[in-house]
């Protein structure tokens, strides 16, 4: 639950009689979008007296400088409303619809991106290229595992998230979406009991006292460990991946991305 | 005592004088001096550290389940016996599960347990459930409740829709609520309340563009004493200058959200302010530090005047608020002693300050991962890179947005010289999703893209060189940030760890000596008080209460 106040949609009358209205008098200096303006206005959506606002009473004491705290411009006489003598006889109506008009934008903590880059794509394919040969050609080859990886996942942003990180485990243990586009291995372990036999399998979860693994047969194992005994050796195919994360800059990150975009 | 209203002196004066409560001198002596555990962190210093010693590293082996109590939130499936109490100024039920992310008071063998919109009085002897309050609400961020407040017998607690609430702790019935912070503005208030003597210490939330500020309020009426804010808020307010102009600053954020600690001799509460805001898209900010933010800040409570301030991240970008519960000790320092102050921020860098003058001794860099940062200024302020702030293509950046280390809080043990410290390595993609130069609101613009932990683990650090001492790395592949720490004078140090395990560990080095497995991830931060002769350990995972004796 993470309810604020919301306001209902008003009628889209009300709602182009208040953008009028807006544009009229406020929009040159609060911008178009009532989000601030080159020419000083302040972002009204999070000013208190529009967020206080029912129906424009709140913003008829500020603009009328009926209360102290009163619009500056408009009490140094800076600010002339631009009104029809039909407006003039019934403001209350004028500054109702006009509040209507602010009122429908929203207002989140989680602010939506309004103007979004296009694309992660800014990389150097080239500069990507030698990267990748020195990096991860050990392990990866773009004729063989990566064959039409960005066929498979098209969106860029995806791309460069998972080969950054292909797998990201939860505490429970690993597991990966069914229809996961890159077949990551799962990590096993190798446990040497206190008879010297091992025990092989894939990793289930693991913390100081406890570690569950499944054997090659389907067989479930639950083991308990008291300090280094039994030992336990973890296989974890991230590995690689996590240790270059410290290694990697922001641009060699773009510039490999924009080479496996080309795996078509 | 005064008294504004006829019916309220009826019912305060009756809950005070029909039991003893809690005197509110008892919250000044060192914790496990008395039985109770009678503030958030037990005393007022944020250490955590008991002085209770029946359980030791001899015997904690021993350590055993005594009872635990699951605590059912909203008014359906009541607990036979129990009486309901309903108050509150909204429709509305919080109906998830209690989850417990708080402290609980113990006083007089009753505990107080608090969730979102939820009290509950429990029996310390059996877990029994003696009454629970719920408050319907009208809405607002239900992260997280940190716990009650206590006075004589007075419960204080904050709700999600921006009350305080005046409970009777014998009976669970409200004798006062207070609107404490603007709910039409996005406020919402989660912090437990410090009482210092008759001063109640509020501080809440916000994830908009809205000033923070800590109120004091009168225990008995709740009326306001003195507000401060953490930012400008009008012409000639000092740290103006480090804002883009006025409007920015009234939007600056800096909400402190963390109760904080409480210095008796210098009157000085201590506590960490939120990030600035917009949080991660500069718009308006300029590029100046936007003070107080990020920052350790002292208030008088008698003035609400601010002493003094350490801004921990200058012009944050990235939400590494410095909300972290700051820990008050004397000690060696240098080769004299010194009254200090230590903060593990959110940013990864763990600071040790003057407590009397905020002065700077010593900066360290406990988050291993942590890459956002060029370095320290002569301040000893880590240095943030403008590269690794959020980007249209993305910013590989350490740490995730949960940080080094978060709200769990810290503990403190005097015998070890160590801060303790629930510390995670963690990686995510910053990716900037609004271009244009006015920024977005609040936590918008961006969208990070978890790339996983590497590693969770304790810190243990020595306070006079911020150096890691030990650290405790949980095995897990992946996971979360651990739950807050309790240490006591029997050598011990307790903390949840990633899977679900309460462990006990040597201070002095970290070795395991004890675990129990509870039923879900540890939410709160292990306390230990003495019943009956008795020295429990008690901790909540989830919605379930879970107390522990020597057997």
């Amino acid at each position: 639950m993470a309810s604020f106040p919301t306001r209902p949609k008003a009628a889209a009358a009300t709602l182009t009689r208040g953008k009028q209205n807006y544009n009229t008098n406020c929009a040159y200096c609060h911008g178009e979008d009532a989000r601030g303006g080159d020419n000083g206005g302040v972002n009204l959506l999070r000013s208190e007296v529009v967020m206080k606002d029912q129906n424009g009473e709140r913003l008829r004491a500020f603009l009328l400088n009926e209360s102290e705290a009163g619009h500056a411009a408009a009490r140094e006489g800076i600010l002339k409303f631009n009104l029809t003598s039909a407006q003039a006889s019934d403001l209350q109506a004028y500054l109702a619809d006009l509040a209507a008009f602010i009122h429908d934008f929203r207002v989140s903590s989680r602010d939506p991106g309004r103007m979004r880059p296009p694309t992660v794509l800014v990389g150097d394919t080239n500069a990507g290229q030698r990267y990748f040969e020195q990096k991860c050609a050990s392990c990866h080859s773009a004729a063989g595992d990566l064959k039409g990886i960005a066929t498979r996942i098209k969106d860029a942003r995806s791309l460069q998230q998972t080969w950054l990180m292909p797998a990201v485990y939860g505490f429970r243990g690993f597991n990966p979406p069914a229809d996961s586009p890159t077949h990551v291995p799962p990590p096993t372990v190798t446990v040497t009991m206190a008879d010297e036999s091992k025990v092989e399998g894939r990793l289930g979860r693991i913390d100081d006292f406890v570690l569950t693994l499944t054997e090659a047969d389907g067989t479930p194992r639950s083991i308990r460990r008291d300090d280094d005994v039994p030992k336990v050796e973890i296989h974890d195919p991230m590995k690689p991946h996590k240790e270059l994360l410290t290694v990697y800059t922001d641009t060699d990150i773009h510039n490999v991305t924009a080479y496996l975009a080309t795996f078509k | 005592m005064k008294f504004s209203k006829l019916p309220l002196l009826f019912s305060i004066t009756a809950a005070l004088l029909s039991a003893q409560g809690l005197d509110p001198s008892t919250i000044f002596k060192p914790l496990g001096t008395t039985d109770d555990w009678p503030t958030y962190g037990g005393d007022y210093t944020g250490q955590r550290y008991s002085v209770l010693k029946q359980v030791d590293r001899t015997n904690v082996k021993n350590l055993s389940l005594a009872w635990s109590s699951r605590l059912i939130a909203g008014t359906e499936n009541r607990r036979p016996g129990s009486v309901l109490v309903t108050g509150g100024v909204g429709k509305m039920e919080a109906t998830a599960l209690a989850n417990i992310k708080g402290s609980i008071l113990q006083v007089n063998g009753v505990l107080y347990v608090s969730a979102p919109d939820n009290a509950w009085a429990i029996d310390a002897r059996d877990g029994h459930e003696l009454w629970h309050y719920v408050w319907k609400t009208r809405g607002g961020t239900h992260i997280g409740n940190r716990g009650l407040g206590m006075w004589h017998n007075l419960l204080y607690m904050e709700t999600p829709d921006d009350y305080l609430v005046c409970l009777d702790a014998k009976t669970g019935k409200e004798l006062w609520r207070r609107e404490i912070a603007d709910f039409d503005l996005q406020y919402f208030s989660t912090v437990a309340p410090i009482v210092v003597g008759n001063h109640v210490l509020i501080g809440t939330g916000n994830d908009l563009d809205e000033p923070g500020f800590v109120q004091s309020l009168d225990p008995e009426t709740g009326n306001l004493q003195w507000k401060f804010y953490t930012v400008p808020m009008k012409k000639g307010d000092a740290g103006l200058e480090t804002w883009g102009n006025l409007d920015a600053a009234r939007h600056g954020g800096g909400n402190a959200w963390v109760p904080g600690s409480y210095d008796p001799e210098t009157h000085l509460y201590i506590f960490g302010t939120g990030n600035p805001s917009p949080a991660y898209t500069t718009g308006t900010r300029g590029e100046g530090d936007n003070l107080y933010t990020c920052s350790v800040v002292a208030v008088n409570v008698e003035t609400g005047k601010m002493a003094w301030y350490y801004q921990t991240s200058p012009h944050d970008t990235h939400d590494w608020d410095s909300a972290q519960t700051p820990v008050l000790f004397d000690g060696e320092f240098n080769g004299r002693m010194r009254k200090m102050v230590v903060q593990a921020s959110r940013n990864g860098y763990f600071f040790t300050l003057d407590r009397l003058t905020g002065e700077h001794l010593v900066t360290s860099k406990f988050g291993e991962s942590v890459n956002w940062a060029k370095g320290l200024n002569a301040k000893g302020q880590p240095v943030r890179d403008p590269t690794k702030d959020f980007h249209p293509a993305g910013a590989l950046v350490s740490s995730a947005n949960q940080g080094a280390t978060n709200w769990p809080p810290p503990a403190y043990n005097p015998q070890t010289g160590l801060v303790y410290v629930p510390t995670q390595n963690s990686y995510a993609m910053y990716y900037l999703t609004e271009l244009d130069p006015r920024g977005a609101m609040g936590l918008g613009g961006k969208e990070e893209v978890a790339l996983g932990t590497v590693s969770s683990y304790i810190s243990a650090i020595d306070y006079q060189t911020g150096k890691t001492v030990w650290k405790h790395v949980y095995p897990s592949l992946g996971g979360t940030l651990g739950a807050g720490m309790l240490t006591t004078a029997g050598g011990l140090l307790f903390a949840g760890d990633v899977s679900g395990n309460l462990i006990a560990y040597d201070a002095a080095n970290g070795n395991i000596l004890w675990h129990s497995y509870l039923t879900s991830l540890i939410s709160n931060a292990p306390e230990t008080y003495s019943l009956d002769g008795h020295q429990y350990v008690l901790v909540a995972a989830g919605d379930t209460v879970y107390s522990f004796i020597l057997n």
